[in-house]
């Protein structure tokens, strides 16, 4: 032990590169963050700035040709009445979606968050991702089955003696329709079955984080299940929740497959964007519209923030 | 008098573990009680059991008289201090304080209020608008302290309410926390594995061991009356001695405790052996010999000559502190 030499000899190449990154901590840090922002900040925010500008270029009603002139034209054409119908109808979905993920999704994740263990995680994880595993167009046309007036909706519910209910619901008017399938109701149904993953995974690794005693101190103390729901649990897994719901309301946001499939052939803005830069080659309406839900966005961002859901991060 | 909490016969099982087997308890109104043991003891079960978070799986756990065996935690006029001291992260150290007092429904000037009078009982005046995490870890357990205590309990628990804390802060607090219990005459039960605190500071301690009670007494009746090897290891690093050894120093032959402040170092005395350490402790030095197998360690005073390692020596005490036990 005694003639083991203070420095350790260099064992190639691969020694001389960490200890040369060991020397120089910053070249480290940009090299690690080289390739992330080439893409983010060339590739990513490069062609977001290119649709902006779009979205400020008018189109000629009689040629149809692009005029790459500064107008705000474009989005005043956003609030007529046939455009402004899309954007309120895509909001009040991806908001109705996004309320309906977080319901569903808060007791599997809480679940999974405080009682699963071993087997049981694992067999959370798998029910959780599976869906993912298998193509989404796969899943819509399933649902479209599923969901059809022949479908094992409609049987399920006439076998039970519900076939009452079932018609009840396609009654209403606004949500319901010819079938579930052809019907918003099929359209909201599909949307939450597709991104009900993307909500319980952040809620759960948020809930995950809140430790058990934390509750059990809110318990003894006195609360309530409610109150402890209210004052501890919630603020505690809204960053998990805001997390699930820019997804989901994003997501929702930004679709134009499902609508096209289910329901009512009813436009949301994913539609209007995928057929004013394809077959009507309208682009700067397109641009307009795909800068529709990044304001949405941001301002239910503010809100959040605002409301204090990054506080616990 | 009734007793402020009483365990009939508890048990409590996970699966094939009997965490807590078959536990009879009695504490009193305005007792300091302790229950130590090691980890794994049945000790922080026996806590939960009392503040509701686990239901026993047989017996019955009364709290001044009322059994509470279907009663649920928040239902129970009994506060926890937590190990980790469980404050909210999200809300300030007032806020804390005050949650008790909130979902109670009482109005919001009174309890802020009352929140800062215990603020000041925990030593921590104008430390209510600071979020937990910046305070450290001695004013932490001063918050969780004041919110356990703004409820007014009538059994305030303690989980290892010490145990992150260091040398020089935990003596402080427990002084703190006996002149506390004694002013505020509330009953305070709590858990720890240091037996030092627990003797320091204790009315009565319990000693646990594999789900059951070893030894149930004041400090002086446990540290110098074991009643079994457990509880004379466990308590205060005592002598054990096997009943061959306990003969050969003139006692029964039965298995016996020997403290190593009542060991002194002579040429000649009852037993002879052989130094194999010598630890420094500041006040004095614990001196291990090898007799006959069996390790014994005296506690010599300072300033007193030492053998040196490997050396003869033979041990004296006093006949009446050789402790025989029955187990």
């Amino acid at each position: 032990m005694r003639d083991a030499p203070a420095i350790l000899p260099d064992r190639g190449l691969a020694d001389r590169i960490s200890a040369a990154l060991w020397r120089h901590p910053k070249a480290f840090l940009g090299l690690l963050l080289a390739l992330p922002l080439l893409w983010l900040g060339v590739v990513y925010l490069g062609s977001l700035a290119a649709l902006l500008l779009q979205s400020f270029y008018s189109i000629d009603e009689f040629s149809g040709v692009v005029k790459e002139e500064f107008t705000l034209k474009t989005y005043a054409e956003l609030f007529r009445a046939q455009n402004l119908d899309i954007i309120v109808r895509t909001l009040l979905m991806s908001a109705l979606v996004t309320l309906a993920c977080a319901v569903i999704a808060f007791p599997i994740a809480y679940f999974a968050a405080r009682y699963a263990k071993g087997r049981w995680k694992a067999l959370f994880y798998l029910g959780v991702m599976l869906p993912l595993w298998s193509s989404y167009l796969v899943k819509v046309y399933a649902w479209k089955l599923i969901l059809a007036k022949e479908g094992i909706v409609t049987w399920a519910a006439e076998g039970a003696g519900m076939g009452f209910f079932l018609d009840a619901v396609l009654a209403l008017p606004g949500v319901g329709g010819n079938s579930l399938s052809t019907s918003p109701m099929g359209t909201f149904i599909v949307f939450v079955y597709i991104w009900l993953p993307y909500m319980i995974l952040p809620m759960q690794a948020s809930l995950e984080r809140v430790p058990g005693s934390m509750l059990e101190a809110a318990a003894d103390l006195g609360a309530s299940g409610g109150q402890t729901f209210r004052t501890v649990i919630l603020p505690l897994a809204l960053p998990g929740v805001i997390a699930g719901s820019i997804f989901t309301f994003s997501l929702t946001l930004g679709d134009y497959i499902i609508p096209q499939i289910i329901g009512t052939s009813a436009r949301f803005i994913g539609l209007a964007v995928y057929q004013l830069q394809g077959t009507a080659g309208n682009i700067p309406l397109a641009a307009a519209f795909a800068v529709v839900p990044i304001i949405i966005m941001l301002i239910y961002l503010t809100i959040a923030k605002r409301m204090g859901a990054f506080d616990a991060l | 008098m009734t007793a402020a909490v009483e365990f009939q016969n508890v048990t409590r099982h996970f699966g094939n573990v009997r965490a807590v087997d078959g536990v009879n308890l009695a504490i009193a109104e305005g007792e300091f009680f302790a229950m130590l043991g090691p980890s794994g003891s049945g000790k922080t079960t026996c806590l939960r059991l009392i503040s509701g978070f686990e239901q026993p799986s047989g017996g019955a756990i009364s709290i001044f008289g009322q059994d509470v065996s279907n009663v649920p935690p928040n239902k129970r006029n009994v506060n926890t201090v937590f190990q980790d001291y469980a404050l909210f992260p999200h809300m300030t150290v007032r806020d804390n304080v005050a949650y008790g007092l909130m979902v109670k429904g009482i109005g919001k000037a009174e309890r802020l209020a009352k929140a800062e009078e215990m603020l000041g009982l925990v030593k921590l005046p104008g430390y209510g608008d600071r979020k937990p995490g910046q305070l450290s870890g001695g004013q932490r357990q001063r918050v969780a302290l004041a919110r356990a205590l703004v409820n007014e309990p009538r059994v305030l628990l303690l989980d290892e309410p010490l145990g992150a804390l260091d040398l020089k802060l935990r003596e402080a607090m427990q002084d703190e926390l006996k002149a506390l219990q004694k002013r505020l005459g509330i009953t305070f039960v709590f858990v720890t594995h240091d037996q030092h605190e627990a003797l320091s500071m204790a009315d009565r301690l319990a000693v646990f061991s594999d789900g059951k009670i070893a030894q149930i007494g004041t400090p002086e009746d446990v540290y110098a009356r074991p009643q079994s090897r457990f509880v004379a290891d466990f308590v205060g690093s005592s002598n054990v001695l096997p009943p061959g050894l306990t003969r050969a120093l003139g006692g029964p032959a039965k298995w016996a405790s020997l403290r190593p402040e009542a060991v002194r170092l002579s040429a000649e005395g009852q037993g002879r052996g052989r130094v194999t350490a010598i630890r420094y402790l500041g006040a004095g030095s614990r001196v291990v010999l090898d007799i006959g197998g069996t390790e014994v360690a005296a506690l010599v005073p300072a300033g007193q000559p030492l053998p040196g390692e490997g050396a003869e020596a033979a041990i004296a005490f006093d006949p009446t502190a050789l402790h025989v036990m029955e187990a």
